[in-house]
């Protein structure tokens, strides 16, 4: 009789498969304490803007890997994000309620998820294609009905949580911030156990890694993959909400800047799960806050360009790929249509 | 299997050509492209309406500007040129099932490179200055088309991510080109650009028509040649359907997929080069943002294949050239042609719909995979 | 055992797709309590027929009826679901097992206890455990799926299947990837399943298998009902022409081998996989030219990756590989086959054919770049559709034209035209992996011809097969394979069937 793999106490598995996440972590922190000693301020605002930085990349990634797991590659994660950011700024104008505004956001990411659900399940287009013709759209519709001059009232501001944050270090960090930045972490968690530990989970898992198999035991793999797409477009969509009422508080076009497929990156290396995904997006966003850090504290005395800084997030999320290259495994079913005979 | 298999004895040229004309699936998968433009349209119109203007205005401003006049028609045609480009290189790389979304950032490349070899040397006789310069920029999108390409080969990284921000890195690379070591020092200049290319490095024009565009089509040939009747196009197609199969034939999976995005690069940075030589006349950033996207639609309305790109790039090109004469007379925002283009890739590749619409039956041809997954494959 | 009582009934049933008739005005019932086999070969329609039972595909035509203690009620079976709810389970020939998943994970999936909107886990585990006592199909609830070997899996659907309190089971094809032992352990399990009151549909190809197990056999061919009968009334012959409609000759006529040199030498080979398992060890045999060597073993015992390595598709640990007298290298499958090597592949639509392209461009799918195909880069259309023209009547391809795309053509067809394309060329070796799997009879026999056709023309042939009769009937000397080494190398005549399976097993024979 086979032996069984492992015992099953999850934080067991946890600990022994993600050994060496936990030890970098460790360090990492070992590292930050370090420098805060050293220079508090400044070490103060890297890590806040680690935060801010990582927020739309954690949402895009979970909006990503929501889909993926059930076997819908996304890559119109870019545009959802674009237009949800652009409606949410345009609600935003007209109404200044901000609750509204990210509502907007939020559901002009499930409709586009909705649009994307429809591409890929129903009519079967080549997955990325789909994601293609979103992303132009979103460039199209956004560039057409924006018009300069458009000013917001207001944005959103950091909502303080008593006492937290008076800890030295990791209160104004962590318990100093505006809601959608909560949310997002909070989001970590909250898909993670659905994930894993529900019965919408499994069967999600299930039409990701064999979907015939979940059809022959009487689930709907279009319905789920419906579902999965369009709540995930939802994350893309505050995201959006995000980049425009929390972090910039206006509209530019394209501001979105290649953070859609960033986030993919995210979720690739995470390996497709929430929590790997937020790692990996504070990771990343971490070296970026550090690259525009000490690009101010040396700019005056090293004269580096500054289109040096600004291609330094795309060349890492290119070497963090090639650096992880084959050795990830995405759900069995990826990117493959599914016809019900 | 009878004897009637045997050729029968006409003029060989002449015979292909009536067989295309008389292949009654061509006229039907042309019927299905013009409803999905004609949808597409249709669908800009009511967005148009929406925000209060008025279509047939708008569309008939965009139809002026881009046929109403032999300036018009050459203004099409050369916005059309670099599009037939970056629509070889997108329909080329999908061959071997890859999707080269950096044709922008090869294009780039290609672009500086020309204006480089354009206004660093001089006293070159324009044979050898112009075809330099071509040649230069033609290899220089090559050359940054290699690293997707092996990333992918030998990493399984998939394409789509790496080149779109490869296409990020050569905007600020350039832009940093443009606006530092080969910044146009000329006394009045303060924009970012390179200085003007040596005239005997310029593409001119026949009449009306761009010289550039008869490259492009000569590249189109080059294309349809290499695809259809040699070996290596013989390979990289299967390497595209069957990547197993084309293993046990002996071919070289990997390299393969290299040579085809490095022929995919060398095709975009062509694109690039002839716009620097021919209409633009040195390097200036911003020029052409977007393109990479442009290439994926040119290629899909021309389904993949290296003679339907050419009218498929006539109508975005079309589009492109008419949108500054529809937005001065009509006031609509240029960024409608974008709308209008994402409708046409989403009703291109759901032919499924048209061909309902049609009653048609189910589209034959080489089906090749592209999205299967991220790591292995 | 059985009583007369009826379990399920179906009456009339009618299935069309495209082109084909899958079903023709289908009537079959099964009784409670008895093992009732589907026989047929590829393509007759009976696994269509257990789809629409199971509610896969709807009928175009036909009703339903199943047992509701007292009587017969019609149903409508449109789902799964339905399916499932009137207490009919099915395990298929492909596992519909979800394979990064835990065995309790896939048995509960889509029937999932929970607690609260977690997950309850620990509850699906004493309830498979209780399962697995009561029915005898030992299983480890945590166990994960992919890590399993192939009878395990076959439990794990078993009690899947159970576990939705069926009491209709369908088995298709279950002795596909099972050793002779195991089979016998899959009947034990399924008389036990009806002395408990379960009914079975057994679908199969194998004669031998329904003789032994089957209470009833029903014999289907293209889409219609051809006959029902009982193992007594029956055998090999008679169900054989039942399946196929004429006179079936079940061994193949070969003139004893007439053994020339050594072609194939095989020393040392070790090969290990992407897991870092050890697949393949130690193996070495040779064939020599006019014989035709047997590789007996079942699915998964390192077979796949032995004739991946000989082809130059796997790389491998150590060991020697010389063909013709010169040693080969790894990986370079364009070598193996410029030396002389020809390959029937096991999975054509993966590595034998392109089925995007034309017949024509398939027949040169390993010569396209050689003349007269082409000259250098530039490839000439006519030499390929010529030479296409001749394959295609030599070896009675049936398409009604060289350019149509290898996607049209049937199974057999599409085989033929890869036995075609390899068999056309000058060649010292032929490697035949799985030659007919999935082919009707027909084709059966035509590769079989053509094989023996071969040896005889002093081509040495290795045959590597899970289909212990075309093994033992095609082979001069067979070579046992079992965890990854020859375990025996012996002769077929002078063996049984019993033997051979006990090797296949990994045991040894009482006189050795």
């Amino acid at each position: 009789m086979q032996k069984s793999m492992t015992t099953y106490s999850p934080w067991n598995r946890f600990f022994n498969r993600n050994r060496g996440i936990l030890i970098g972590g460790l360090a990492v922190f070992v590292i930050v304490l370090f420098f805060y000693i050293w220079i508090p301020m400044e070490t103060v605002a890297v890590l806040n803007a680690t935060v801010r930085i990582s927020t739309p990349l954690v949402l895009g990634a979970l909006c990503g890997l929501m889909g993926e797991r059930a076997a819908v590659i996304n890559i119109g994660i870019e545009g959802q994000m674009l237009m949800s950011a652009f409606i949410a700024f345009l609600f935003n104008v007209w109404t200044g309620n901000l609750p509204l505004s990210i509502l907007a956001g939020v559901l002009t990411g499930a409709l586009l998820g909705l649009l994307l659900a429809f591409m890929a399940v129903t009519l079967k287009i080549d997955q990325i294609i789909g994601g293609t013709v979103i992303n132009i759209l979103a460039v199209g519709l956004t560039g057409y009905f924006y018009s300069t001059g458009l000013t917001a009232k207001g944005g959103l501001g950091p909502i303080i949580i008593p006492v937290l944050s008076d800890i030295p270090l990791i209160g104004p960090v962590l318990f100093k911030n505006p809601p959608i930045t909560y949310a997002a972490i909070i989001l970590v968690f909250v898909i993670h156990y659905v994930l894993f530990y529900t019965r919408w989970g499994l069967r999600t898992r299930a039409v990701g890694e064999h979907p015939r198999a979940a059809d022959t035991v009487g689930i709907n793999v279009y319905k789920m993959r419906y579902v999965n797409v369009i709540l995930g477009g939802s994350l893309a969509g505050l995201a959006g909400a995000f980049l425009t009422l929390e972090a910039i508080g206006s509209f530019e076009r394209l501001m979105t800047n290649g953070r859609g497929f960033i986030a993919l990156a995210c979720m690739i290396f995470g390996r497709w799960t929430p929590l790997g995904s937020w790692g990996a997006a504070l990771f990343f966003a971490l070296f970026t806050a550090l690259a525009t850090q000490i690009s101010f504290m040396f700019g005056e005395t090293v004269n580096i360009p500054h289109q040096v800084w600004g291609i330094l997030p795309y060349l890492f999320t290119i070497l963090v790929l090639a650096g992880v290259g084959k050795r990830v495994r995405s759900p069995a079913a990826d990117g493959v249509p599914y016809t019900k005979e | 299997m009878d004897s009637n298999q045997k050729v029968p004895n006409q003029p060989k040229f002449l015979r292909s050509i009536l067989d295309v004309l008389l292949n009654e699936n061509l006229w039907r998968t042309i019927l299905v492209q013009v409803m999905a433009v004609l949808l597409a349209l249709l669908i800009g119109a009511i967005i148009l309406l929406i925000s209060g203007a008025n279509p047939i205005e708008a569309y008939a401003a965009l139809f002026r500007g881009a046929f109403g006049s032999p300036t018009a028609i050459g203004r099409t045609l050369e916005k059309a040129t670099p599009l037939i480009f970056s629509g070889l290189a997108v329909a080329f790389a999908f061959k071997a099932g890859m999707f080269n979304i950096g044709a922008q950032g090869q294009l780039l490349f290609g672009a500086i490179t020309a204006a480089f070899l354009g206004f660093a040397l001089h006293g070159l006789p324009p044979f050898i200055h112009m075809p330099l310069a071509l040649i230069g920029g033609a290899l220089a999108g090559g050359a940054y088309a290699i690293i997707p390409g092996a990333l992918k080969a030998y990493r399984g990284v998939h394409e789509v991510i790496t080149t779109i921000m490869l296409n990020y890195i050569a905007i600020n690379v350039t832009d940093y080109l443009a606006n530092g070591p080969w910044k146009d020092t000329s006394p009045g200049n303060v924009v970012a650009r390179t200085p003007v290319i040596d005239p005997a490095a310029a593409i001119g024009k026949l009449g009306p028509v761009p010289i550039g565009f008869i490259i492009a089509i000569l590249a189109a040939f080059v294309v349809w040649w290499l695809l259809g009747k040699t070996t290596t196009g013989f390979e990289i197609r299967m390497v595209g359907l069957n990547p197993s199969a084309a293993r046990y034939a002996g071919i070289k999976v990997a390299r393969t997929l290299i040579l085809t995005m490095v022929i995919s690069g060398i095709l975009a940075g062509l694109g690039g080069a002839v716009e620097t030589l021919g209409v633009v006349g040195r390097y200036q950033p911003g020029f052409n943002v977007g393109l990479g996207f442009d290439g994926i639609t040119v290629a899909m309305l021309g389904k993949t294949h290296p003679f339907g790109v050419i009218p498929a790039a006539i109508l975005v090109g079309a589009m492109k050239a008419g949108s500054s004469e529809m937005q001065f007379a009509s006031g609509v925002a240029k960024e409608i042609t974008d709308v209008i283009q994402a409708l046409i890739l989403f009703f291109v590749a759901a032919d499924v719909i048209m061909r309902s619409l049609l009653r048609m039956g189910k589209a034959g041809g080489e089906e090749v995979k592209l999205s299967t997954g991220w790591g292995k494959q | 055992m059985t009583n007369d009582a009826i379990a399920l009934e179906v009456r009339n049933i009618t299935k069309r797709f495209p082109g084909v008739l899958a079903n023709d005005r289908v009537n079959f019932d099964l009784r409670k309590g008895e093992i009732h086999a589907l026989l047929g070969e590829n393509g007759a329609g009976k696994t269509t027929l257990m789809n629409i039972i199971y509610g896969l595909y709807t009928p175009n035509e036909g009703e339903f009826f199943i047992s509701n203690g007292e009587g017969l009620q019609q149903v409508q079976i449109r789902s799964p679901h339905d399916a499932i709810r009137a207490g009919i389970g099915m395990v298929h020939q492909h596992f519909m097992l979800v394979p990064v998943f835990s065995v309790a994970e896939n048995i509960i999936l889509g029937q999932e206890i929970t607690r609260g909107p977690s997950l309850d886990l620990r509850t699906a585990r004493q309830k498979i455990t209780q399962l697995s006592e009561e029915y005898g199909l030992e299983v480890d609830p945590d166990a994960i799926v992919e890590d399993l070997p192939v009878g395990v899996q076959q439990r794990v659907e078993i009690i899947k299947a159970l576990y939705r309190n069926a009491h209709i089971l369908v088995l298709d094809e279950p002795t596909a990837v099972l050793t002779p032992q195991e089979v016998e352990n899959l009947f034990r399990v399924m008389r036990q399943l009806t002395q408990r009151g379960v009914s079975i549909i057994f679908i199969t190809h194998k004669l031998k298998e329904v003789l032994a197990v089957a209470d009833r056999i029903t014999a289907m061919r293209r889409g219609q009902v051809v006959g029902t009968t009982t193992p007594a009334e029956s055998d090999e012959h008679k169900l054989a022409s039942m399946m196929v409609g004429r006179e079936v000759i079940l061994t193949v006529e070969k003139a004893p081998a007439k053994v020339g040199d050594v072609v194939l030498e095989v020393k040392d080979l070790n090969i290990v996989d992407e897991r870092g398992v050890e697949v393949v060890r130690q193996v070495g045999f040779q064939v020599c030219a006019g014989e035709i060597l047997g590789i007996a073993g079942v699915q998964g015992n390192g077979q796949t990756e032995l004739v991946e390595s000989l082809t130059g598709l796997r790389e491998r640990k150590s060991g020697q590989v010389v063909l013709g007298g010169k040693e080969i290298p790894e990986l370079n499958p364009r070598l193996n086959v410029e030396a002389g090597q020809a390959h029937i592949p096991e999975d054509r639509h993966k590595h034998g054919l392109v089925l995007a392209y034309s017949i024509a461009d398939n027949e040169v799918l390993c010569t396209y770049y050689q003349p007269p195909f082409a000259r250098g880069l530039q490839r000439d259309q006519k030499a390929v559709m010529n030479n296409a023209v001749k394959l295609i009547e030599r070896f009675d391809i049936r398409t009604p034209s060289p350019n149509l795309p290898a996607s049209n053509l049937s199974g057999g067809n599409q085989q033929k035209v890869i036995v075609a394309r390899e068999l056309s060329r000058p060649i010292k070796l032929l490697i035949a992996n799985q030659p007919t799997r999935g082919l009707d009879v027909g084709s059966i026999e035509y590769i079989h011809r053509q094989i023996v056709d071969m040896r005889d023309r002093g081509i040495a042939v290795l045959l590597v097969s899970a289909e212990l009769d075309e093994i033992t009937s095609l082979s001069d000397r067979i070579a046992v394979m079992y965890h990854g080494q020859i375990v025996a190398t012996v002769d077929p005549d002078k063996i049984t069937r019993a033997e051979l399976g006990l090797l296949m097993a990994g045991s040894s024979l009482p006189t050795q």
